[in-house]
């Protein structure tokens, strides 16, 4: 287990609060306590998120977290619709990072359906989903910087988001909740002029990083309000269930990508951020680290999905993958296909499976249930940001309230994940 | 690998390349520690309630057809025919471990449960559990005994009825604001 870990210890024993983990109470000792309602709409919540602060002049010593305003029953709602309508739902759970939610649902149906997919369907979710990566990292790092008066990072970050953005629109005509990968495969092929455009963007982002980097690495506001504030340790984060960023931060050399390579991540080359601080900066730079990284990944995903032109992007499959469209117009069997899918939805063998992968938060998981029918008998998301948001009331130590907004900031829970 | 010293271990079961173990609902604490402390899996990922009722039966809100009770009127029934082995309870608690390690490994701990039967929290061993079983509670009303703050949490607190329930009628929420009031 220890030799996950590498680095000095940043505290000595656990803040995890006692008893409740998730809750900080203040010392009835304490006099003058003012509590404060923080949300549901305070503009640095990252969505609708109430935290009720208990305040000690200006440090927090109570604070509990009041979540659900953004639950929509997405779970409830999937049990009712079939497999293949089921993949718009998980996108919008975690909205931000919308990609890897449908990827997460697609592997877990193939599981069940141990479905083969296509190689060049594999190679695409990768480059897809590293951009939904950099397109999460860069909403957190504009506005966690944002939050702290650093409002050009905000300019400069959307910037670059919109351009991933634009990749997005390129292949599947929307901009957000693509709903482009299908179980078996893809949606559509990949257009003409897509790699040219990305790859534009793959060398446009390096010297984005180092703009970024460069307004922000030696800028004394940040780094004060950053360093050595909200740490959490190794131990702690692990006892926390924290995964992704937050966890790597903390000096735990852990990303799935790596320990439990899924799609193709074992044929790519790629270095794991790992940082030592456990604070808010570190969690920064991890971020930070992890855009190049990802850049690096597309790059490499690009080269190999040039020599994939002409290979098929779905599986062949016709009792799960609808036919191509223009065999509509002149097979039977395709139009009678195309109907039974859509209307009656195409059944999986009955199992239970869960799936994680290392999306942009951490660890997103799937765990399904089927009974052998066209629908879920029970779909579940693990969610990163559930875990992550967990941790607030331990990073909260010796905090004050501006760093209140540091932390939930660096710790890039995102409501709708959180509540589902 | 075996897991057989895993304290009220039931049964240990192998599908699509994971392990599922089987656990006596009353000893879930003392297996859950012995597999955080002799196994090493020293991060929960998840904790999940299932909900089983109607479970290879007709007729159910959330269930839709079986052999038996096929309705041809139903499109999504056409062609079913293949019925669900019925399952021992009605509820599932599934936790799924992680042990984040360099010889990485998971373990699913399955526990089942009639509507109603209190289970053991695990928050002393894994913290990360106390928003997973208040979630677990909100949701499906499995009651976990022990556990620091057992509130609702997605829901609000004066919410009646529990909606990822296969009984919780959809859309049956009251309208709060119709002109019926």
């Amino acid at each position: 287990m220890a030799t996950v870990e590498r680095g000095p210890a940043i505290y000595a024993g656990s803040r995890i609060p006692q008893p409740v983990p998730t809750i900080l109470k203040a010392d009835p000792a304490i006099e003058d306590v003012l509590t404060v309602n923080f949300g549901p709409n305070h503009p640095s919540t990252h969505g609708v998120l109430r935290l009720i602060v208990d305040l000690h002049g200006e440090h927090v010593v109570g604070l509990s977290a009041v979540i659900g305003y953004l639950h929509t029953g997405f779970e409830k709602t999937m049990e009712q619709k079939t497999w293949w309508k089921g993949v718009t739902y998980p996108a919008r759970i975690d909205y931000v990072s919308f990609q890897y939610n449908e990827l997460v649902y697609v592997l877990a149906v193939e599981k069940l359906l141990q479905l083969e997919v296509p190689r060049k369907a594999t190679w695409t979710r990768m480059a897809l989903g590293e951009l939904a990566r950099i397109h999460s990292h860069l909403v957190y790092l504009g506005t966690a910087a944002l939050e702290l008066g650093a409002i050009s990072m905000f300019w400069y970050c959307f910037r670059e988001r919109d351009l991933v953005l634009d990749l997005f629109e390129l292949v599947a005509g929307t901009r957000m909740h693509t709903r482009y990968f299908q179980v078996g495969g893809l949606a559509e092929d990949i257009p003409v002029g897509f790699y040219d455009e990305a790859r534009a963007f793959c060398r446009r982002m390096p010297q984005a990083l180092d703009e970024y980097e460069g307004i922000l690495n030696s800028n004394a506001i940040w780094l004060e309000r950053t360093r050595g504030v909200g740490v959490l340790s190794a131990a702690d984060a692990i006892a926390l269930g924290q995964t992704g960023p937050n966890l790597r931060a903390s000096g735990v050399d852990w990303d799935l990508r790596r320990r439990e390579p899924y799609l193709a991540y074992d044929e790519v080359d790629f270095d794991v951020a790992v940082r030592f601080g456990g604070d808010v900066f570190d969690r920064y730079k991890v971020r930070v680290d992890e855009m190049r990284e990802s850049t690096r990944i597309v790059a490499q995903c690009l080269d190999r999905l040039e020599e994939m032109q002409g290979e098929p992007w779905i599986a062949d499959d016709r009792k799960v993958v609808l036919p191509p469209r223009e065999e509509l117009h002149t097979s039977m069997e395709s139009l009678i296909h195309h109907f039974k899918i859509v209307t009656e939805g195409f059944r999986v063998p009955a199992g239970e499976v869960y799936v994680g992968i290392e999306s942009a938060r951490g660890e997103s998981g799937c765990y399904l249930v089927s009974d052998g029918g066209p629908r879920p008998w029970r779909a579940k998301f693990r969610a990163p940001s559930f875990a992550a948001l967990h941790a607030t009331a331990a990073c909260c130590a010796d905090a004050a309230v501006a760093d209140l907004i540091a932390i939930v900031g660096s710790l890039d829970a995102v409501m709708g994940d959180v509540d589902r | 690998m075996g897991y057989e010293s895993v304290p009220g271990l039931v049964e240990t079961r192998e599908a699509f390349g994971e392990t599922t173990l089987v656990v006596d609902p009353a000893r879930i604490a003392e297996a859950c520690l012995h597999l955080r402390d002799e196994e090493a899996f020293n991060l929960l990922v998840d904790i999940t309630a299932t909900d089983y009722l109607g479970w290879a039966e007709a007729g159910v809100a959330g269930y839709y057809a079986t052999a038996a009770g096929r309705d041809l009127n139903d499109p999504a029934a056409q062609g079913y025919a293949r019925v669900p082995e019925p399952k021992p309870k009605r509820f599932t608690l599934s936790y799924h471990l992680l042990r984040v390690a360099d010889d990485s490994a998971r373990v699913r701990v399955q526990v089942w449960l009639d509507d109603g039967e209190a289970v053991e929290t695990v928050v002393p061993v894994w913290p990360t559990a106390d928003w997973h079983e208040r979630e677990a509670w909100d949701m499906m009303g499995i009651p976990f005994t022990g556990h620091p703050n057992l509130t609702r949490i997605l829901m609000e607190d004066d919410w009646e009825g529990h909606p990822l329930r296969k009984d919780y009628p959809i859309g049956g929420e009251p309208v709060r604001f119709s002109e019926a009031e």
